[in-house]
This record gives structure tokens, C-alpha cells and sequence, in this order.
């Protein structure tokens, strides 16, 4: 009976633990799909690794922009003259440190507005460059004046804030580079005036900054070089894309033949707004007692006193090199840096003033095909006024092509033979980029998520990471005066310069005489 | 979760799944964040539209805000994860699953005339994958399972 009862008690017993048992197993009845999770997560990872490793076999980058450093609180300071205060003017002060105030004041009332606008601290955190302005010139009485209360705010302020002294207000340039405490000018004239002006600043022992195009005349431009190199001044040409971040990215890749022989690089300049076409605004004070007229025409050719003239001065040719000048020669000096490009040996070019029919006499299309024999490719430059559609910059391989704006990305050509082995095993997908670069981001990687593809093409990825932008101006005016304390050469030198005024100048020539156009580099003449 | 709930064994075996499932997708759009060095919300967040807009980019905004997001998110994201697949303090995993799907949701609802940059792998008026998981966790929420089936089965013992 006992042993019954023991019986039964061991059966209960080992009911409950069974019961127990099921008991255990059911709460633990998941665990094996969190295992199934992880061996699944890390076959993920070991494909993706291979992907990668597998691209990276093919791609390797891994230069910076080279880092400048911060300019020393004893470093020597730089005396400065500011030379035309329009339109670029103003923002090459602002670069340099010199904001007006009321720029300064509208920066603060949109970071009250919005808190995502942070234009003001970023300008406030713009490192301080070390330099003074001593004098300034603009043939407008405003302008003047503006010159000289951005000058004055030396403590970044709005209108409330305490100005230092004016600089002196010189009448003509050529006083302002008679002045001894003056060491360098920034030059941000109409085109006819960039040479005249770089000549006489050069001939002054003056070290120059000066907007792009080099020059407005052909015979000007031997004249400029030769200025600049007899002298030995420091002369920076204002292409800011210089310090573009992936430009130095896409040089390298280039350098690394990533894209296998190139052939044909397409750039183009997209606008559609009035303020795109030059239409820019008049500015009511503006009359001829307010403005030096005579002194605006220089060497142009005479012409009645006129504010369209005077303000939308790059819509004639009597004072600008049109799109050439203003916007190709942005798009030529990025393919110089990155491709060595040179001077090509043709240019033609066609276009006419489809749009703006508003009396001016420059294009507002334009397209020019450059030809490089000796490098076996051609240079498309094509230019609308009159639409955004975006046709972005391509530099086109036999193995793969770039795209490139302040993002880049490579992608592989379904016709490459050096990926052809890697596209048939699927590790390559056309579709995708297999580079891609966004600024600010710290490590290259070959594979990224679509999502992430989506958001840094709109650029909206990183722009607020740590709060700052780089403003790609204010670096190149910084190259340039690091240049001049240290007497070496900056990056958009006198040479780089001549090749742009050249090229740019052969696609104007073959624009207006309207036939094909050669460089002889012998004689180094166009003909 | 006051009286446990009777089910037959097909029903508690797919509330068991579903949960399974929507903690999966969880853990693993958690781990895709940690395992990536580069990945932050602040594409996400700024391309935040409708009303609540103002308030996403305004985290984006600023780097500590942004920070502590995108902590939360990442962590959030493989603790939800975890607890609805093992079934481990089941009720803070759901509330917090159903709250981080209302911010995704309430961040890029697609209502009529919204665009954007994110692409989307389907066509939705209103309705969306995100609202559809959310409303599948609030049911979860109203049929536990994890006392039955995970490890609250230890946790709770004393009150089952």
C-alpha cells in the first residue's frame, strides 16, 4: 500500500516535473528564433563584408582635402583693398571676415525665424583670418559706402553694434594701389576691368585675389601672366570649387583610373530665374551724379550713361565674356583640376538669345564642344538661362562614370571590361553607385542603403551634423593669404589662370566669328 | 491583462508568431543602425513633413537633440525587438514599439499633398505599413501571449 502510495507520489512527481518541464519550454519556446535571428544577421553581414571587400578590391580612395591650418593669432597681418563692392563683392568680404550690418542683422532675424537656418553662428564661428581693410573703391556711391561699413564691422555685429573707423574711400583704383599700407587687393569688378586691374595692382607690388574670368581680351590675358610673374606676386583666380571636397575625392579616382579611359566629360550650367540671366536689381539712388560713369567704361566702348548697363553689365559683351566667361570657365576649372585638362586644342560653339530678349547681346544658350586629341577626349559644355532642369557634371569612362556636384559618386558601365567579371557575378549592380562620396562623412564606403543614396543626392545627409557648413569662398581666400605670408603658390595660380582665360576665350571667339577655333601651343597663340 | 485570456492553441500559436514577427523586423531595423558607423536620423528627421514637422526638425537640429534620438531610436529599436521575440516584459515593449511607430508614422504621414525624398516600396493613402504594424502591436497589447509563451511566464509566475 505504502509502496502504492510512494508510486503514485513518484508518478506525481514526475508529472509536475514534465508539467514543469513544459512549462520551461514553453517560456523559452522563441529563444530558438532569436538564435535563427542572429545566425541570419551575421550571414547578412558576412555578404555584405564581401561585397564591400570585393568592391574595394577594385576601388581605393582615401585622400582628404588637404587640411589648412588655423591661421595663428602672431601670423603676420594682411592689409587689404577691396576693389568693386556690387554683387560678388560683399561676398568675398563677408569670406574674408568683413560682413555689412545689415547682412549681419538679416543673418540674425531668419535664425530667430527659423532655428534651423544657422547662417549666423556658422558666420560667427568663421575663423578670424588675420587681416585689416585699409582702403576701398567702387565707382557707386552706395556701394562705397557699403564697402566701408562692412570693413568697419569688425566684430561681426548688426546695426546696433559698435564700427571701427572707416577705411579710406579712394576714387579711382589706381590710388587705392599707390597706398603703402595696402599689401594685397581683392578684385571683384565687371570682366572688362580684371585685367587692367590685375596689370596695375601686379605693377604695384600688390598681391592679388581677383574674380573669375582671368580676363575679358585675349591680348590682355599674355599681359596679366606676364605682370603677375614679373613682379612675383601671389595672384589667386576666384574658381572656389577649388576646396571643393569631391573634387579632391575625383581627382584621386581619376588618378586611380577607376573609370578607364575617359573620352567624353559633359558639363552644363542650368538657371531659369532673372537674377540666373544677370537681370539683377537697379538700385534706386543709383544716378549719374552717384556713379563714376566714365570711370565703369574703362576701355569698353562709349556709351550714354546707363543704370541696365551699370548693373546687368554682364548681359553686353562691351563689358562681360557672357556665360564663357562667368559660368563655363566655373565648369572648365573644376575639369582642370581633376583631369590636368590644359588648353584644348579646338573649340565650336553655337547658341543665341532665345529667352531674354531684353536688348542684351550675350547668349542665353550657349554650347561648346572642346576637342583634346593628344588625351583622346572632348569637353561638352552646354548652358541654358531659361530651365532648371538639372544635367549635372559627367565624366564619362569605358569602365565607369562619375557624377559630380558637391556629392560624388561613381557608377560601374554595363560595358566595362574591367568590372564585366564582377557585374556578371551580381556584385556589381549597374544601378547603384559603386563609390560614393558625401561630404562630412568620416569612412568610404562602397555600399550604402538606398535610403541613405536618396537623402544625400538632396543633400539633406550631414548638413547639420556638428552645425557647420564650410563655406568654400571664405577657404579660398584663406589658401590665397596663407600663400602670401608664406610666398608659395595657391591653388588657382596664374597658370591655372591662363588656362581658363584661354579656353574660355576660344569658345567666345568661335561663338562670335561663329567658326571652329585652334590653340597653336607653339606659339601659344589662338588662331 | 487583468484575467488571462483562454485561446486554442491555433490562436495563441499566432499571436506567438505575429508577435515574433513584428519583433524581428524591430531587432533587425535595429542592428542595421548599429552596425553601420555612419548612420544617423537626421536625413529622416529633416525630411519630416505635415504638422509635426517643425518639432522632427528641430531635433535634426541640433546635435545633442539629435544625439539622444538617435541613442533612443537605435537602442529602442533592438530592446523592443528583444522583448516581443522572447516575450520579455512584453507590455513596456509594446507601448514603447507603438509609440516609436506613431513618431515614424506622425513624421511622414502620407496624407494628401506630402512628398517625400524617402522613397517608398508601395503606394499609400493614409494607410501605411508603419500604421498597419502599429494597430497589429495595439492588438497584441489587447491579446498578450507572453505569459503563456515567452519569458514573462517567469517573471510574472507569482501573479499568474
Amino acid at each position: 500500500m505504502s509502496e502504492n502510495i510512494e508510486n503514485k507520489n513518484i508518478q506525481k512527481n514526475e508529472d509536475t516535473k514534465k508539467l514543469n518541464r513544459r512549462e520551461v519550454l514553453k517560456g523559452l519556446a522563441t529563444l530558438p528564433v532569436v538564435g535563427a535571428f542572429f545566425y541570419s544577421l551575421y550571414k547578412k553581414k558576412q555578404y555584405d563584408s564581401f561585397l564591400k571587400s570585393s568592391l574595394l578590391e577594385e576601388i581605393k580612395i582615401s585622400g582628404e582635402a588637404p587640411v589648412m591650418p588655423k591661421t595663428t593669432a602672431n601670423s603676420k597681418q594682411i592689409r587689404l583693398g577691396l576693389i568693386g563692392f556690387g554683387i560678388r563683392g560683399p561676398q568675398l568680404a563677408r569670406s574674408a571676415g568683413f560682413a555689412h550690418p545689415e547682412y549681419i542683422e538679416s543673418l540674425q532675424k531668419s535664425a530667430m525665424e527659423n532655428s534651423n537656418d544657422k547662417r549666423y553662428s556658422n558666420y560667427l564661428e568663421q575663423e578670424d583670418l588675420n587681416v585689416v581693410v585699409n582702403g576701398i573703391c567702387d565707382v557707386f556711391d552706395v556701394h562705397a559706402e557699403n564697402a566701408q561699413k562692412a570693413a568697419a564691422n569688425i566684430n561681426r555685429e548688426g546695426k546696433s553694434g559698435k564700427l571701427a573707423s572707416f577705411p579710406k574711400r579712394y576714387k579711382t583704383y589706381k590710388e587705392l594701389l599707390k597706398a603703402d599700407d595696402i599689401d594685397a587687393v581683392i578684385i571683384a569688378s565687371p570682366d572688362h576691368w580684371h585685367g587692367p586691374m590685375t596689370i596695375d595692382a601686379a605693377n604695384a607690388g600688390k598681391h592679388v585675389y581677383c574674380e573669375k574670368p582671368l580676363t575679358w581680351t585675349v591680348p590682355e590675358t599674355y599681359e596679366v601672366v606676364r605682370a603677375v610673374k614679373e613682379n612675383n606676386i601671389v595672384f589667386q583666380l576666384g574658381h572656389q570649387g577649388r576646396q571643393t571636397e569631391s573634387y579632391f575625392k575625383a581627382k584621386e579616382a581619376i588618378e586611380n583610373d577607376f573609370l578607364g579611359k575617359v573620352s567624353l566629360i559633359e558639363v552644363t550650367t542650368n538657371r531659369n530665374d532673372p537674377n540666373g540671366a544677370w537681370v539683377y536689381p537697379i538700385h534706386p539712388d543709383a544716378n549719374p551724379s552717384t556713379i563714376d560713369w566714365q570711370q565703369f567704361i574703362g576701355q569698353a566702348p562709349q556709351h550714354e550713361f546707363s543704370l541696365e548697363r551699370f548693373f546687368r553689365w554682364r548681359c553686353w559683351w562691351d563689358y562681360s565674356t557672357g556665360l564663357s566667361g562667368d559660368l563655363l570657365t566655373h565648369e572648365y576649372d573644376a575639369m582642370n583640376q581633376i583631369l590636368n585638362l590644359g588648353i584644348p586644342q579646338t573649340a565650336v560653339s553655337s547658341g543665341g538669345i532665345y529667352y531674354f530678349k531684353d536688348g542684351r547681346t550675350v547668349p542665353d544658350v550657349l554650347h561648346t564642344v572642346f576637342e583634346y586629341p593628344e588625351k583622346d577626349l572632348t569637353m561638352m559644355y552646354s548652358a541654358t538661362l531659361a530651365s532648371n532642369k538639372r544635367r549635372g557634371r559627367v565624366i564619362m569612362g569605358h569602365d565607369a562614370y562619375m557624377e559630380l556636384g558637391s556629392t560624388m559618386n561613381i557608377y560601374a558601365d554595363s560595358g566595362s571590361d574591367r568590372y564585366r567579371d564582377k557585374i556578371e557575378k551580381g556584385i556589381i549592380d549597374t544601378n547603384l553607385p559603386i563609390y560614393s562620396f558625401v561630404p562630412g562623412r568620416k569612412d568610404v564606403d562602397a555600399v550604402t542603403s538606398p535610403t541613405e543614396q536618396y537623402f544625400a543626392g538632396r543633400g539633406l545627409l550631414y548638413t547639420y551634423r556638428g552645425g557647420k557648413r564650410v563655406n568654400t569662398t571664405h577657404l579660398h581666400i584663406k589658401d590665397w593669404l596663407e600663400c602670401i605670408r608664406e610666398n608659395r603658390q595657391p591653388s588657382c595660380n596664374i597658370d591655372e589662370a591662363f588656362d581658363e582665360a584661354i579656353t574660355a576665350h576660344m569658345g567666345t571667339i568661335a561663338f562670335k566669328e561663329n567658326r571652329k577655333v585652334f590653340w597653336d601651343a607653339d606659339k601659344q597663340q589662338i588662331i | 491583462m487583468k484575467k488571462t485570456l483562454q485561446y486554442s492553441n491555433a490562436q495563441l500559436s499566432m499571436l506567438v508568431v505575429l508577435r515574433v514577427l513584428i519583433g524581428w523586423h524591430f531587432l533587425y531595423e535595429g542592428f542595421v543602425k548599429l552596425l553601420n558607423p555612419n548612420w544617423s536620423s537626421v536625413g529622416y528627421l529633416l525630411d519630416s513633413e505635415g504638422f509635426l514637422s517643425g518639432f522632427f526638425e528641430t531635433i535634426a537640429s541640433n546635435p545633442n537633440s539629435l544625439a539622444v534620438a538617435d541613442f533612443l531610436n537605435m537602442w529602442g529599436l533592438i530592446a523592443i525587438g528583444l522583448g516581443l521575440m522572447l516575450g520579455c516584459l512584453t507590455r513596456v515593449a509594446i507601448i514603447s514599439g507603438i509609440t516609436l511607430l506613431a513618431f515614424y508614422y506622425l513624421s511622414h504621414p502620407p496624407f494628401i499633398g506630402l512628398k517625400y525624398a524617402m522613397p517608398t516600396e508601395g503606394s499609400y493613402l493614409i494607410v501605411n505599413k508603419i500604421l498597419i504594424e502599429l494597430f497589429a502591436l495595439v492588438v497584441l497589447y489587447l491579446f498578450p501571449s507572453s505569459r503563456q509563451i515567452g519569458l514573462d511566464k517567469f517573471l510574472f509566475k507569482a501573479k499568474s
